[in-house]
């Protein structure tokens, strides 16, 4: 179970400005995900390490040399409000 | 070349016919343009012109000349690339991912960018924010996903193959009820780079194609390890085409523990049917435990929208795609993720968001991580007494639009033989084994079945699924032509 307030707070974590119906529908959708998913307190997971990767690979490092990468422009080319070689952003203050 | 010749030969087919100077590359081009053009299921997000499609394949390769589908998952350098979402909306990448670069050095000019579930999360297609996609044998139907499109667009006689990707059966499924040949490779197998990550651990390319040898050529270009990937390593040895007519000597493992609730009656016959073909082969079938692969959907759906709550936080309106509102910092990235995400992704991202946060992270993603350990050792286990495990690749054959979309938990058990062996990370495949009526009854439709092996054995997989391909001879040109108008 979810309550609609823990919603409301996994969506600002989440940044997403949901609107009401949705809040709505998401507490019961995660809800009921959640019922399934509270299953797996059945599996015995005693002394069992966790899984985050399959592969048996550690520390995959190339030599250390400079080399091109994308050039400013081409980085920029896909940028809503490109200004001034950077990317532009509204104000981190709501205006009064 | 008369037209029904060209729909009907593989891709491997296609190839020697070029190469034999039978047909010329630009006679096959022209031909595959023409039927994407005319797609009616809407398989394509983007089709290529005649000129930007020559651009792509170089030749003088082994499979010169033969055009491909690539699912618009794939970064494609000044190319339209949107996941299927519309929070990527008119975004052009600045580069290629290393799988499309690898198709077009070996000669195959890109035919377009295939409709997908949004940033492939879903199995119906119905996830798209550009429109479901319709499967080819019935179009009251859908194609699976996430790689609908791909499936839909080889079954539907669209293109001779297709790539797609696969996270928890994004391959298969989609390749089972379209009537084709689905390979899921084994995790590191392909290169991720340029590949729009939804869960890292998870994700890997593979081919859809017509028959395993067209499966078995593709991976072979595909794979291989690659510096702008350091989870990838290739398969040592590579792959060739299969030639395995026998399967004298080798053993299948049927899970029967897993194959029972809510596996439709036709899909289990097809199934059982397929079992005795191994058994005619010379294989051995050997009935086995995978004790916690009941619990894989459920760990499942903790890590995947974890990982994919993490990797979607690119998106926030400051370097590429969809901006929304300009009033202050925080209620721009706000109104863009909710705008430019849709519902399924919403979803995932919440469910992932409230796994991973403080007081809810041992519970949920902890505890999920070792519920994956436990299923990885289930297969170790196996694949101690077994060569193979094989499944039903999904428990249904295609369902009607809309039939399951109501409830998530439903349209996520489409994958329940196919999630645990995207957590065990090991390779898997489906193979058409016939068609059967749905329940309910109706028209028939194709039925997958699936096989699986330990990590890197992809081509002891390929010469076994190649040998039943031949004993079971599936016909698939009933959807061939369908595909457009």
């Amino acid at each position: 179970m979810i309550e609609r307030e823990q919603v409301l707070h996994v969506a600002r974590l989440s940044r997403l400005r949901l609107s009401d119906e949705e809040v709505d529908t998401l507490t019961g959708e995660l809800s009921s995900v959640l019922d399934h998913v509270d299953k797996l307190a059945e599996v015995d997971i005693e002394g069992v390490e966790p899984t985050s990767h399959v592969l048996p690979l550690e520390n995959v490092l190339r030599t250390d040399e400079p080399r091109p990468s994308l050039e400013r422009e081409v980085a920029l080319s896909q940028a809503p409000d490109p200004h001034d070689g950077a990317f532009r952003v509204p104000s981190p203050q709501a205006e009064a | 070349m008369a037209d029904m010749q060209l729909l009907a030969a593989s891709g491997a087919e296609t190839a020697a016919q070029i190469a034999a100077g039978e047909v010329s590359a630009d006679e096959v081009l022209d031909f595959w343009l023409s039927r994407a053009a005319n797609d009616r299921l809407n398989g394509y997000l983007w089709k290529s012109g005649p000129e930007s499609a020559r651009e792509g394949g170089a030749p003088g390769g082994p499979l010169s000349g033969v055009p491909i589908a690539i699912k618009d998952i794939f970064c494609t350098e000044g190319v339209p690339t949107t996941a299927a979402s519309r929070i990527l909306g008119g975004y052009v990448p600045p580069y290629t991912a290393t799988s499309v670069s690898k198709t077009a050095a070996a000669g195959m000019p890109m035919l377009g960018k295939t409709n997908m579930d949004e940033f492939a999360m879903g199995s119906s297609n119905e996830n798209s924010a550009y429109g479901a996609c319709l499967n080819p044998w019935d179009t009251e139907r859908v194609p699976g996903g996430s790689s609908g499109g791909s499936a839909a667009v080889v079954a539907g006689g669209l293109a001779p193959w297709a790539l797609g990707t696969d996270t928890g059966g994004s391959i298969r499924q989609p390749a089972g009820f379209c009537g084709i040949v689905g390979l899921k490779p084994t995790y590191g197998a392909i290169s991720r780079y340029g590949m729009i990550a939804f869960a890292s651990s998870l994700d890997q390319c593979g081919p859809l194609t017509r028959n395993v040898t067209d499966a078995a050529l593709l991976l072979e270009v595909l794979q291989g390890r690659d510096e702008m990937d350091t989870t990838s390593v290739g398969i040592e040895g590579g792959i060739k085409a299969p030639t395995a007519e026998r399967l004298d000597g080798m053993t299948f493992g049927v899970p029967r523990g897993l194959i029972g609730e809510g596996i439709e009656a036709g899909v289990l016959a097809r199934f059982e049917d397929t079992l005795i073909r191994i058994a005619e082969l010379g294989g051995e079938i050997v009935d086995i435990e995978l004790p916690h692969a009941g619990h894989a959907i459920s760990a499942y759906y903790v890590l995947a929208p974890a990982e994919a709550s993490t990797n979607l936080s690119r998106y926030d309106g400051v370097r590429y795609g969809l901006r929304s509102s300009d009033e202050d910092l925080l209620s721009m990235y706000e109104l863009t993720r909710e705008e430019g995400f849709g519902p399924e992704v919403k979803r995932r991202i919440m469910l992932g968001t409230y796994a991973l946060s403080s007081g809810y992270y041992d519970a949920y993603y902890g505890r999920a991580q070792k519920v994956r350990t436990r299923i990885v050792e289930d297969f170790d286990s196996a694949f101690a007494k077994v060569d193979f495990v094989v499944t039903p690749t999904s428990p249904t054959v295609a369902f009607r639009l809309g039939e399951k979309t109501a409830d998530p938990w439903t349209m996520y058990l489409s994958d329940v033989f196919t999630v645990p062996i995207s957590l065990a990370g090991i390779p898997a495949i489906s193979i058409p084994a016939g068609l059967a009526e749905p329940d309910g009854g109706g028209p028939e439709l194709p039925v997958g079945f699936q096989i699986a092996a330990p990590a890197f054995s992809e081509q002891k997989l390929i010469e076994a699924s190649h040998a039943l391909e031949q004993a079971i001879g599936f016909d698939g040109s009933a959807a061939l032509e369908g595909g457009a108008r």
